[in-house]
C-alpha cells in the first residue's frame, strides 16, 4: 500500500489562494482524516489528489509516483463522493462494473470482484437494482463498493456520511474503519465532522484557510492543541478560551481585573512567557473537577454563579459567568438538575489539563 | 389545563391565516372569462382555416364550386386524397405527393441522425469537459443561431456543390444539421449542465474516456431531452420547404416542394379538394408524432427547471 506525499501544494482561482505551499506526507496504511470548517480547502486539497482539478503549483506523488500530471483514473485511486455520484441509469452491478472500466480485466474477474465487494458490504440483494430504488445507506454501500473493486492502495472519501441519518452514520462510520483495517489501504477522508474525525483518523489534518494547523494522532491534538484554532475547533462543547496577563515571574497567569489567578507553575512551557505578556488559557469544560476532590490542589479555583445549564442526555453542561463572559463546565446530568441560576457553583482545574497559548500567534507556548 | 392552553395557543398561531383567507371557490370570475374568451379566439384562428380544409378536401367539385366553403360535404367522399396521394400531378410526373412523402422519409433520417448526433456530442463537450476558449465558442455559437439563412444560402450552396453533395439526401442532411447546429447545441449544453458534478466526477475517475462516458453514462441520462429536440427537429425538417427546394435535385425533393408543385401546376379547373387533401397529408406526419410523443415533450421541457 503506497504512501501519499503532497510538497509545496498551491491552489489559486484568479487571485483567491485556496491553499498555500501546503506539505502533508501520509504514511503507508494510515486513515488520514482532513478537518476543518467549510472553505478550508480540505475538499480543494482531496481533489487535487484525486485529479478533478490541477495545482497551480507543487508536486503530488502517490508511492514512488509523480502523479501531479496524471489523469484521474491513472492515478490508482478510488473515491466516494458526498452525494454517492450513482450512475442512475444502471443497475448496481452496471455501478460496480464501471468503476473497472479504466482496468483490463477479463469478465471472469470484473465478476469475482463485484462478488467480493457486494459479500463484503452485503448488498448482494441488490445487485440488479437501480439507484432510484436503494435507500440512502444503501446507495452509501453501493458507491463503497464501486471503489472497493478496483482494489487499488489508496481510497478517497469526501464526507461520505454527511447525507445519512445519525444511526446509520454511526454503522457506516464502523463499517469503514472495520473495511480499513480488513484491506489495509491508504484512506485520506474529508469531513467536518470531529467525531468522524476522532473515531476513524490515525492521524487528523486539521485545516483553516488553506492551511494545515495541526497534523497528529487524534490524542495529539485533543491533548495539545498546536494553536487557539485547533484548540477551539476539537472538542465539544468547545474548549473555554480565557484571556488572561502573566505575571509573578511567569509563574501566575491573571485573568480579567478581578478573576482571580491561574497558577502556570507545573505547566510544561515550551517557551516561557515574561509578566505582562498576554495570553490565552485553555479549559476544556469536561476537565473541570467539580466534586471537591481536587480542593487547593488545581491549577485555578473558581466559584462562580450559574448562568444556565444545557442538558444533552448522556452529557450536560453549565455555564458560568465570569466577567461578561461564560464558562462551560461539564457535568453529570443529575449535578445539573439541582443546580439553580444565580447561585454561586466552586469548581477547580487540574495542572495537567492547562492549555496556554500566546494571545498575539496563537501558538501553543 | 396549561397543556390545553398552550396547544390551542399554538393552533390558533397556525390556523389564522387559512381562516382569515379560505380558499376561494371555483366559480366564473370575469378574469377567467377574459382568459377564456381570448384562448377561444387563439384557438379559433387555428381551427377555423383547418376546418376548411378539412371539409373542403372531402367534398366533391361540384359542391366546391358552389362556393359555400363552410358547409359540410354532401357525402363522405374520399376520391380527392386517393387522387392527392397517388395521381396528382407535379409538373409533367402524376404520381401524387408519396414521391414526395418516401423523399421526405429518405431526408428526414439522416438529417436527424447528423443534426442530432453532432450537436449532442458537442453539447456533451461543452458542459462537461474542460474546452478551452468554451464559453466563446459558445457566444459564437449563439451568435450563429441569429444568422438568418437566406444569407448564407448561396454560399453553401457553392461549398455542397464543392464536396459533390449537392442534391443529393446527403446534401440536404448536412444542411439541416448545420443550420440546426447552434440551437440544438445550446440546448444540449444547457441539459448537460444540469448532470451532477459529483457523477461526471466519479464517471472520470472510473474511466476517463470521452466516448465510454458519453455512450455508457451521459446518453442514457438524456432521454427527456432527446425527446424534446426529436420533436423540434422531426417538425422542422419535415415541414422545411426552402432547404427542399434549394438543395433538393431531380428525385430527391420532399414532400413540401412536392406539394407546391401540385399546388400551382395543373390544366384547367383548380382542384381544391385534391389541393387540400394534398396538404392535410403532408401535415399528418409531425402531428402524429406530436400526439405520439406530446406527453414526453412537457416532461422534457420541465426536466431541466426541477433537480430530481
Amino acid at each position: 500500500m503506497p504512501d501519499v506525499r503532497f510538497e509545496q501544494i498551491v491552489k489559486t482561482y484568479g487571485r483567491v489562494t485556496v491553499l498555500k505551499n501546503l506539505d502533508l506526507a501520509i504514511g503507508d496504511g494510515e486513515f488520514v482524516v482532513l478537518l476543518g470548517p467549510s472553505g478550508c480547502g480540505k475538499t480543494t486539497l482531496l481533489n487535487l489528489l484525486a485529479g478533478l482539478i490541477d495545482v497551480s503549483s507543487g508536486r503530488i506523488s502517490i508511492g514512488a509516483r509523480d502523479v501531479t500530471d496524471l489523469d484521474p483514473k491513472d492515478r490508482g485511486l478510488a473515491m466516494v463522493f458526498q452525494s454517492y455520484a450513482l450512475y442512475p441509469t444502471k443497475t448496481v452491478r452496471g455501478n460496480l462494473k464501471f468503476g473497472l472500466s479504466s482496468f483490463k480485466l477479463d469478465r471472469e474477474e470484473q465478476e469475482r470482484r463485484i462478488a467480493w465487494a457486494a459479500k463484503l458490504l452485503q448488498i448482494e440483494p441488490l445487485l440488479d437494482r437501480k439507484p432510484s430504488q436503494l435507500s440512502g445507506g444503501q446507495r452509501q454501500r453501493v458507491a463503497i463498493g464501486r471503489a472497493l473493486v478496483k482494489q487499488v492502495g489508496v481510497f478517497l472519501f469526501d464526507e461520505p456520511l454527511s447525507n445519512l441519518d445519525a444511526k446509520l452514520r454511526t454503522e457506516t462510520r464502523l463499517e469503514i474503519k472495520r473495511l480499513h483495517d480488513e484491506t489495509r489501504s491508504t484512506v485520506v477522508y474529508v469531513t467536518h465532522d470531529q467525531i468522524e474525525a476522532m473515531t476513524m483518523a490515525t492521524r487528523i489534518a486539521v485545516m483553516n484557510a488553506g492551511v494545515i494547523q495541526q497534523f497528529g494522532t487524534p490524542d495529539e491534538v485533543y491533548d495539545r492543541p498546536a494553536n487557539l484554532f485547533v484548540a477551539g475547533f476539537i472538542g465539544a462543547p468547545p474548549m473555554n478560551l480565557i484571556d488572561a496577563t502573566v505575571t509573578g515571574g511567569g509563574m501566575k497567569a491573571k485573568v480579567g481585573a478581578d478573576g482571580g489567578e491561574v497558577d502556570l507553575g507545573r505547566y510544561p512551557f515550551e517557551t516561557r512567557p515574561r509578566d505582562g505578556d498576554a495570553v490565552v488559557l485553555g479549559l476544556r469544560p469536561e476537565h473541570f473537577s467539580t466534586d471537591g476532590t481536587l480542593n487547593g490542589a488545581g491549577a485555578a479555583r473558581f466559584s462562580l454563579p450559574v448562568q444556565y445549564t444545557e442538558k444533552t442526555g448522556a452529557d450536560a453542561t453549565t455555564y458560568l459567568k465570569t466577567g461578561d463572559r461564560l464558562l462551560a463546565v461539564s457535568l453529570s446530568p443529575e449535578r445539573v438538575g439541582r443546580l439553580k441560576a444565580g447561585e454561586a457553583f466552586e469548581v477547580s482545574f487540574p495542572h495537567d489539563k492547562l492549555h496556554v497559548f500566546d494571545a498575539g500567534s496563537g501558538q501553543r507556548l | 389545563m396549561s397543556t390545553i392552553v398552550e396547544r390551542s395557543l399554538a393552533v390558533a398561531g397556525a390556523a389564522e391565516e387559512p381562516a382569515a383567507f379560505p380558499r376561494r371557490k371555483k366559480g366564473i370570475s370575469a378574469r377567467s372569462v377574459v382568459i377564456l374568451l381570448f384562448l377561444t379566439m387563439c384557438a379559433l384562428f387555428f381551427c377555423v382555416p383547418l376546418y376548411v380544409v378539412v371539409v373542403t378536401s372531402l367534398k366533391s367539385m361540384d359542391q366546391i364550386r358552389q362556393g359555400d366553403i363552410f358547409a359540410l360535404p354532401w357525402s363522405l367522399n374520399f376520391d380527392a386524397w386517393v387522387t392527392a396521394w397517388d395521381k396528382s400531378c407535379a409538373g409533367t410526373l402524376c404520381q401524387g405527393v408519396k414521391v414526395g412523402f418516401l423523399n421526405s422519409i429518405e431526408i428526414l433520417f439522416p438529417s436527424l441522425i447528423l443534426s442530432i448526433g453532432l450537436s449532442c456530442v458537442t453539447g456533451y463537450g461543452l458542459a462537461l469537459w474542460n474546452v478551452k476558449w468554451a464559453n466563446s465558442f459558445l457566444f459564437i455559437l449563439f451568435m450563429c443561431a441569429f444568422v438568418p439563412f437566406q444569407i448564407i444560402m448561396i454560399p453553401l450552396i457553392l461549398i455542397t456543390g464543392f464536396f459533390k453533395i449537392y442534391g443529393s439526401v446527403l446534401g440536404i442532411a448536412v444542411v439541416h444539421a448545420i443550420l440546426s447546429m447552434p440551437i440544438l447545441t445550446l440546448i444540449f449544453r444547457n441539459y448537460y449542465k444540469d448532470v451532477p458534478q459529483e457523477i461526471m466526477s466519479a464517471a472520470m475517475m472510473d474511466s476517463g474516456k470521452f466516448w465510454k462516458i458519453f455512450f455508457e453514462i451521459i446518453l442514457p441520462m438524456s432521454g427527456n431531452i432527446m425527446i424534446v429536440v426529436l420533436i423540434m427537429q422531426i417538425t422542422s425538417i419535415w415541414n422545411d420547404f426552402l432547404i427542399g427546394l434549394t438543395y433538393g435535385g431531380i428525385g430527391t425533393q420532399p414532400m413540401t416542394v412536392i406539394l407546391a408543385n401540385v399546388v400551382i401546376s395543373g390544366m384547367g379547373e383548380v382542384r381544391y379538394n385534391v389541393d387540400m387533401a394534398a396538404a392535410l397529408l403532408t401535415a399528418i406526419p409531425p402531428l402524429v408524432i406530436y400526439f405520439v410523443l406530446g406527453r414526453f415533450f412537457v416532461q422534457g421541457i420541465t426536466a431541466g427547471a426541477i433537480k430530481g
